[in-house]
């Protein structure tokens, strides 16, 4: 392969040229070669990392938000406790306060299939039926993505207004991390919820969560003092 | 006794073949990968079913240790600089064309804007060892609330990151923000990078993760 042969070409000629062969010796082009090699795979990544969207409400609208919320009875909303726990309740605390001290208010449950997810599929089936059919239809390339995701938020939207999509509220408490905040958005992804939000604990979530595990540091100071005080 | 003749071989492999293989793998690595940004601290990004993949242009990425400390970087030279001199002029500290070619070479920052200029005079090695020392102040954007004076006396109560996210959204109104936090980092640290960024009206974000696969499903 790597040889040249030189052949005089001049069939009779007198100066009968010995016959030729040029080798060019490639083992060091090989050797610099996985050099180079080397240095790129140890230097660069071929992963490109993944990126999430994350849209909160400015903080003019959260006021305004959080009290539509309160009347909306498909309000679900999710608890990120310590150590990977989950928590959720339906609909609103009983304004009488009687929640706040009953212990089997708050659902505790996990992350994934057999916990969280398959509460808000349940929660979600209309939605997700017609989501996944969509997503069929776009692994037989019967739609386009463009397609795919303008349908997606029309049979969100329906399912809204219709009232059989639940409004899922994110509520981290101070001792979750935040791989625990993607992967309770991971969820909703899976789940194909449309309307979800992510918002700071209130005092009686704080509290909830109290009631249910007995740990004291999802409290605020001044609900620590006055639990003491009491 | 006979002797066993031994054919005397020629142990020449051709590697040409080999050549081409290696040349093609050079090329491929080269075509597909991108290099490894050194960062200051090592994070390790949750995973997420999410397959979007971060935008190649237009990005902002706001690091975040698990300690709270904030590095920036930019994936453009041009906003970085004008960040730098926007940011410099709200506090009153000019930088000179060196000091500014010093700073484009960072591919991460995070140093608060009283020590940049000493931190960019300085040589690779000793800037390597300053961000290393992780526990000083020093090091990591400040999101403490202080008062800043700028040069024309008027006193503002802001903090320093939010003048980089302010100063770098003017340099260019496109940026999009990717927040790329250690998935063991505790929510009320990143609560405080979002709503810093929430004051400044920026409430769309991209949460840099990596892609969950079947095994940690």
């Amino acid at each position: 392969m790597a040889e040249v042969q030189s052949n005089d070409g001049g069939g009779g000629g007198k100066n009968k040229q010995k016959k030729q062969t040029l080798r060019v010796d490639f083992t060091p082009m090989v050797d610099m070669n996985m050099l180079l090699i080397t240095f790129f795979m140890l230097c660069t990544t071929l992963l490109k990392p993944q990126a999430m969207n994350l849209n909160l409400p400015t903080k003019d609208e959260v006021d305004n938000q959080s009290k539509n919320k309160v009347k909306e009875s498909t309000a679900i909303t999710v608890l990120l406790g310590a150590g990977d726990e989950l928590y959720y309740y339906e609909g609103m605390p009983n304004p009488d306060g009687s929640d706040y001290e009953n212990s089997d208010f708050l659902i505790q449950t996990a992350y994934g299939i057999g916990g969280i997810r398959d509460f808000l599929i349940s929660r979600n089936r209309v939605a997700y039926e017609e989501i996944r059919q969509l997503a069929l239809q776009k692994k037989n390339l019967e739609i386009t993505e463009e397609e795919f995701n303008e349908k997606t938020k029309e049979v969100q939207d329906k399912a809204r207004t219709d009232n059989t999509a639940p409004v899922v509220i994110i509520k981290p408490s101070d001792l979750s991390t935040f791989s625990n905040m993607v992967e309770a958005l991971d969820e909703m992804t899976i789940s194909n919820i449309g309307s979800y939000t992510i918002v700071e604990m209130e005092e009686g979530d704080r509290h909830l969560l109290y009631t249910k595990t007995g740990n004291v540091d999802y409290l605020t100071e001044q609900q620590k003092a006055d639990l003491a005080s009491s | 006794m006979a002797k066993v003749k031994v054919k005397k071989q020629s142990t020449w492999i051709d590697m040409t073949a080999m050549s081409d293989v290696t040349v093609l793998l050079l090329t491929f690595f080269m075509l597909t990968s991108t290099f490894v940004t050194p960062e200051p601290v090592t994070v390790t990004t949750p995973s997420s079913v999410s397959e979007r993949k971060i935008p190649e242009t237009d990005l902002m990425t706001v690091l975040v240790d698990s300690n709270g400390k904030i590095f920036m970087s930019f994936d453009n030279n041009n906003d970085k600089v004008n960040t730098l001199r926007a940011v410099g002029e709200d506090y009153g500290f000019n930088f000179t064309p060196q000091q500014l070619i010093h700073f484009q070479a960072q591919p991460m920052f995070g140093v608060p804007i009283r020590s940049m200029a000493s931190f960019l005079d300085s040589s690779p090695e000793t800037q390597a060892e300053y961000m290393k020392n992780l526990t000083s102040p020093r090091v990591g954007i400040p999101t403490e609330e202080g008062e800043v004076q700028d040069d024309r006396g008027v006193v503002s109560s802001d903090n320093e990151f939010k003048r980089w996210v302010s100063h770098a959204k003017k340099a260019n109104p496109d940026l999009q923000i990717a927040i790329k936090a250690d998935q063991s980092t505790n929510y009320p640290v990143v609560r405080s990078v979002m709503d810093d960024l929430r004051d400044l009206r920026e409430n769309r974000y991209l949460l840099i993760t990596s892609l969950k696969t079947a095994s940690n499903d």
